[in-house]
């Protein structure tokens, strides 16, 4: 097991607030690490930084990539996604107007080629490419059982199914790291315990890395091979679920103190 | 899979287009279509392609932009010196290359700092600088200043603006369902998210705004070559707004709809020729009449699509048997 992605001190400040200060933390290849933390903690914050969407106040973030380790400091978020991390919403981001397949083929834009006088001419490449793009997305769509609803607007379908679509997109960027933001947010017991299955699925049947930000302890605890737990912009404590589930401070965080 | 799927709803969009052009041709010579609705076809037809470009920036990549106008007045101006100079048909088909050219280069200028500005910041930004594109032409010698030109040879007739409004809606439409079209469309829903889809959001925000200048500097060719004269005036602030109420009357995000609002609109407008000044106050009726009871335009975002239409004619004979 190598380091994929490294955090070294890292510090977000937002005018006199500090959202993250000096997070160190890592992710190995093909493991499941779960975030976690009370609200506020700078979960959220935390992945805007690792995701590119905001820059950090000092600290690196390092990701090893096919031709050696690259600083992500500063690097704008459409590079680091095209070089292998992808990501869901807390509050559900789609291409709500779009339908089911054109959100999952936008995903895979930087994955293929298309000359402009191909496309606009329409040339036998075109329909080539096309036809093939379409198949993959198509095929990934089945893994997750949303085949009959290619042509659905993803506003209509309904919300654990746009959860899904989510990860979905995710997935078809051909991620090394997939984060997860609170993909279990909104949904019932059994909806749960059917993403759990699916996200243990997509991570061992893609071997890929996922980070996921959830507040359901039955899913984190099932899921996670390690745990980050974020207090106040701080990292409270790293380690398996069971350490994390004996740690004084964390029981304190997340309980307040005994009395 | 995909190329045999579909050369029957091209065969069909390609047999609409030859039959358009063949029933106004007859029109024409048996003398049912006179100068004047000859003229109002042409309009129509300009119209359409400015409609469509601006429908592809607005519509589609979700940028407010005011100003076609200006890049309109590049392609004009373009085939109104190079053909006053040398006027022949291969100066003319060469003089609409360079507009677009030309207009390219200067949606490019344009476009690059103003397209990081969003809504009314870049509706203004955008409309400053069609502005400055007709100050600029109005100071300029070999433009004959406000006065504009005169006596330019008639190179585009109606068979030669009707292919052009068929050409540049294929390249626009084609665009929209490809790699590129996909990604100007996830930028118009969610920036953010798009973003991170690994999607250059400014690169295709530039893109589809490039290419909606190319088309209006086509049709500002037409325009000048057909009505043989042009002044800086022409492509004012107006202008711009007019081509606006055509996308926004049709439907923004429905090409279709343009192709609807610039018919009706050219027809309403010919219609009001006699009544002189209560022809602006009628028309702007209209267009009220319309917002208030269908806001989203007269198509919404739906388009004619003969693959629905085929569709829907299968699952009928299906239920039928």
């Amino acid at each position: 097991m190598t380091t994929l992605l490294n955090v070294e001190e890292l510090v977000k400040n937002f005018g006199g607030l500090t959202a993250v200060s000096d997070v160190n933390m890592h992710l190995n290849d093909d493991e499941l690490v779960a975030l976690i933390g009370p609200n506020g903690a700078g979960k959220t914050t935390l992945f805007n930084l690792l995701t590119g969407v905001i820059g950090p106040s000092s600290g690196s973030i390092t990701f090893r990539g096919t031709d050696g380790t690259i600083s992500l400091n500063g690097m704008k978020a459409y590079k680091i996604a095209n070089l292998g991390m992808a990501r869901t919403f807390q509050n559900i981001r789609l291409f709500k107007e779009l339908s089911v397949l054109d959100n999952v083929l936008i995903a895979m834009t930087a994955h293929y080629k298309e000359g402009f006088f191909q496309s606009v001419f329409r040339l036998p490449k075109f329909y080539k490419t096309e036809s093939q793009i379409r198949k993959e997305a198509i095929e990934l769509l089945k893994i997750f059982d949303l085949q009959n609803d290619l042509d659905k607007l993803a506003k209509n379908l309904p919300y654990g199914i746009q959860r899904r679509l989510e990860i979905v997109r995710g997935l078809a960027m051909k991620p090394k790291v997939l984060f997860l933001d609170e993909p279990a947010a909104g949904m019932n017991p059994e909806e749960t315990a059917d993403l759990t299955r699916l996200i243990r699925q997509v991570q061992r049947d893609f071997h890929i890395t996922v980070l996921l930000i959830e507040h359901d302890m039955s899913l984190v605890m099932n899921l996670a091979s390690r745990i980050y737990v974020l207090d106040h912009g701080s990292l409270l404590a790293e380690g398996t679920p069971t350490e994390i589930q004996q740690n004084k401070a964390v029981i304190k965080a997340y309980l307040g103190e005994e009395a | 899979m995909i190329l045999k799927a579909n050369w029957k709803y091209n065969l069909c969009w390609l047999i609409l287009m030859v039959a358009g052009f063949y029933l106004m041709n007859t029109l024409i010579l048996v003398g049912v279509i006179n100068s004047f609705l000859e003229n109002m076809m042409v309009t129509i037809g300009i119209n359409i392609i400015l409609a469509v470009g601006l429908n592809l920036v607005i519509g589609f990549a979700g940028q407010f932009s005011l100003g076609h106008a200006g890049f309109m007045a590049v392609g004009a101006y373009a085939t109104a010196i190079i053909i006053s100079k040398t006027p022949t048909a291969g100066a003319f088909y060469g003089s609409i290359i360079v507009g677009v050219i030309v207009a390219i280069v200067a949606a490019l200028v344009v476009g690059i700092p103003t397209l990081r500005l969003r809504g009314d910041y870049l509706a203004i930004a955008t409309m400053g600088a069609a502005e400055i594109i007709r100050i600029i032409i109005n100071n300029l010698k070999i433009t004959n200043g406000p006065s504009g030109m005169f006596n330019i040879p008639q190179f585009a007739t109606w068979p030669v603006i009707y292919i052009m409004a068929c050409v540049t809606t294929l390249i626009i439409v084609n665009f929209i369902h490809s790699r590129g079209g996909r990604a100007a469309l996830a930028v118009r829903e969610d920036e953010i998210a798009a973003d991170s889809m690994g999607i250059n959001v400014f690169k295709w925000k530039l893109a589809a705004f490039v290419l909606g200048a190319a088309t209006a500097a086509v049709a500002g060719s037409m325009q000048a070559s057909y009505l043989q004269t042009i002044a800086p005036s022409n492509f004012n602030i107006m202008e711009s707004i007019a081509i606006l109420i055509i996308v926004v009357l049709g439907g923004v995000g429905s090409i279709t709809g343009s192709f609807v609002a610039a018919g009706i609109l050219g027809v309403v407008d010919a219609a009001l020729q006699s009544f002189g000044a209560l022809r602006m106050v009628i028309y702007a009726l209209v267009l009220i009449l319309i917002m208030i009871f269908k806001p989203s335009g007269i198509m919404g975002a739906t388009e004619l699509s003969f693959k629905r239409l085929f569709n829907r004619k299968n699952k009928k004979q299906e239920s039928g048997c």
